[in-house]
């Protein structure tokens, strides 16, 4: 595994309180128990996920593959905050999140998650740097000295610093999922989810952003979580969760075979 | 706040064309409303100066009941002397008047010996009412700026329709309270200028000679004329006046005086009004241009940008961040606007005085306008545009505030 090449980060320090038990063993990141959604769409009712169960160790570096309708895209917005459960019980970083309400939902995202999407939606008025910024600016309040040190740092990181004083418009699609990957990472978030990241990429460049993406988990020990449908960029996750029809079809670890 | 601020004003940005469009529209709103408000105010403060500083001074005081019968210049509600003493020790204690001129008022017949017909007259102190009402000698169209005993300012009419000239002999014939008449020949020592308003077409002698005629054993005044130092404290001061005046009461009890400032005596107090309320209305006007046009741009940002809104909420930023940025992009748009049109406006007016731009009105020829904008009214102009505006960003800010995110991000 080649070694990240990072210079002056600096990483908050990750509360062990929700992630250990009280024999210090670690517990899971994310914790899914019989998870459904189903959405209504006039008088029909759709089921997106039928009794979801699993759970990811922090750290992680896990893809949900599955064909279009599957529930990939729910599952992650469900994980995210960005839409509650109908049934079943779905634990975030030691936080039942099916309960959290619209301010609450927001400061878990702020304070744990971090979101890369795949059409980038960077913020077009923001140069790169700004862009990175904003999390920390936006959402945690950070001072500006810390702020210019872990911004500085993440585009170093991402191999951007050149481009700092760009905007989003100025830069390639690789480019701009190399700021969304570090705009996730700059508050130091417990996962980032990544729905479709290298949807809009290339081959080669979509490669590379998922290995800038495994090289940030090795540094920074956080989860990463995306869902993808291109079969070459799913072999570079370590454990596959396979969704069809919502439900949960298998669960491949790296170099094992698959088993539903 | 300053990086948010920055955030807005780029947004702005964004839409270069759109938002340039709508901070022309506002600065446009601003120019018209403070030109109009410079020259009307121009305008109303002339024909203020002229009602006040040619005739009636900016406030009087009568005996109780007197200004209910004016029309009739009923001479038994005159002040009589000891009345008249008791109003002067007020007055005279008062730091806020400038000048005060005492004024026998009444009708009169008025004979060239020829033609015969009725003239109202001011028997005033000619000093005294020189130093309350400044403008009258400026009325003087003919003859002396002086007025001394045994000498008549007529009005301009009068002498054009009986065809006296100045120099000519006039005879004043005048009834007293008695109900005796007296009269008594004049030389028409000037010839006033018409003006409208109350007493704008009454003739003047001296308040001696106006004693005599009428007979006064003791010496009687139908009105004080005052000046006030500062004719901004004239509100203030006519209540200050008129709560004094009250403590003074006569052998019933009851209060002597009444105190009247120049609007209650001059019907171009409505004029006045009038051009109040047009600019209430043009400023209505500016509201309405502020607010539909920046509540359209408003929704419009938030429309296209819902995607972008998601995106903010997903990655955590709260709903009040984001109410704060769609407002401060409103303020932005408002404050743009206000600055601009102050500063076209300011320049607009500065042109207009350095043209020495005149008017007619009525028989007043080559009136200089001079247009003046009190930089409160500037400023509170500002601060009402700029409140308008962030009152019109409001819904859509809280429509952008109160998004989904996962609604806002699958919009396409």
């Amino acid at each position: 595994m080649a070694k990240p090449i990072i210079y002056g980060f600096v990483r908050l320090g990750r509360k062990a309180g929700p992630l250990a038990n009280l024999r210090g063993k670690p517990m899971s990141l994310i914790v899914a128990e019989n998870v459904h959604k189903v959405y209504q769409a006039g008088e029909v009712a759709i089921h997106a996920l039928k009794g979801v169960s699993f759970s990811v160790e922090p750290g992680a570096f896990v893809s949900f593959v599955g064909p279009s309708g599957s529930g990939k895209t729910t599952l992650l917005n469900l994980i995210g905050c960005l839409d509650k459960s109908t049934e079943g019980r779905l634990t975030v970083a030691g936080t039942d999140v099916s309960g959290l309400g619209r301010r609450q939902g927001a400061a878990f995202r702020g304070e744990k998650l971090g979101f890369i999407f795949q059409d980038f939606n960077l913020i077009p008025v923001l140069t790169v740097y700004e862009n990175i910024e904003y999390p920390l600016l936006m959402v945690q309040d950070v001072p500006a000295r810390q702020r210019s040190e872990r911004v500085l740092a993440l585009l170093e990181a991402v191999g951007m610093t050149e481009q700092k004083d760009k905007l989003p418009d100025q830069i390639s699609g690789g480019q701009k999922q190399r700021v969304a990957v570090a705009r996730a990472l700059v508050t130091n978030p417990a996962l980032v989810l990544a729905d479709e990241p290298t949807a809009n990429l290339d081959h080669a460049t979509a490669y590379q952003v998922i290995e800038l993406m495994k090289r940030m988990r090795d540094s920074f020990g956080t989860t990463f979580i995306f869902s993808t449908h291109d079969p070459k960029i799913v072999g570079e996750a370590e454990i596959i969760y396979t969704l069809e029809d919502g439900r949960l079809a298998g669960t491949q670890a790296r170099g094992e075979a698959a088993h539903g | 706040m300053a990086k948010l601020l920055k955030i807005a004003v780029r947004n702005l940005l964004r839409y270069r064309r759109r938002t340039v469009l709508t901070a022309s529209l506002i600065t446009l709103g601003v120019v018209f409303v403070l030109v109009f408000v410079s020259v009307t105010g121009s305008f109303k403060a002339m024909m203020i100066a002229q009602n006040t500083d040619s005739m009636l001074g900016h406030l009087q005081v009568h005996r109780k009941g007197y200004v209910a019968s004016i029309d009739n210049l009923p001479l038994n509600l005159n002040l009589k002397p000891g009345a008249m003493a008791r109003l002067q020790r007020v007055l005279d204690a008062q730091p806020e008047i400038a000048a005060y001129s005492p004024r026998i008022k009444f009708g009169a017949m008025f004979s060239t010996f020829v033609e015969t017909t009725n003239i109202r007259l001011n028997g005033v102190d000619p000093e005294r009412e020189f130093a309350t009402v400044p403008l009258l000698p400026a009325r003087i169209l003919e003859g002396e700026k002086t007025l001394a005993r045994g000498e008549i300012w007529i009005p301009e009419l009068l002498a054009r329709g009986m065809k006296v000239k100045v120099g000519d002999m006039v005879v004043i014939v005048a009834t007293n309270q008695d109900g005796s008449v007296n009269g008594r020949q004049f030389k028409v020592a000037g010839v006033l200028e018409s003006v409208s308003g109350p007493g704008g077409r009454d003739g003047y002698i001296h308040i001696d000679d106006a004693a005599e005629v009428l007979r006064m054993e003791q010496r009687e005044v139908s009105e004080v004329a005052i000046r006030l130092k500062d004719f901004e404290r004239l509100a203030a001061f006519s209540e200050k006046l008129g709560m004094l005046l009250e403590q003074e009461l006569n052998q019933q009890g009851k209060p002597i005086f009444e105190v009247h400032t120049w609007e209650k005596l001059s019907p171009f107090y409505n004029i006045a009004r009038m051009i109040d309320v047009m600019t209430f209305f043009m400023k209505l006007m500016l509201i309405a241009i502020v607010l539909v046009s920046i509540m359209n741009v408003m929704i419009m940002a938030v429309f296209e940008r819902i995607r972008e809104i998601g995106t903010i909420a997903a990655i955590g930023t709260r709903p009040g961040r984001i109410l704060s940025l769609f407002l401060l992009e409103g303020l932005s748009l408002g404050v743009a606007g206000a600055i601009l049109g102050s500063a076209v406006g300011a320049v607009i007016i500065f042109v207009l005085n350095v043209s020495h731009i005149t008017y007619d009105f009525g028989r007043q020829k080559n009136l200089l306008l001079q247009a003046t904008i009190d930089p409160v009214d500037v400023l509170v102009l500002s601060v009402i545009v700029v409140v308008i505006a962030v009152i019109a960003s409001l819904q859509p800010a809280f429509k952008a505030s109160r998004m989904e995110p996962i609604k806002a991000l699958r919009h396409v």
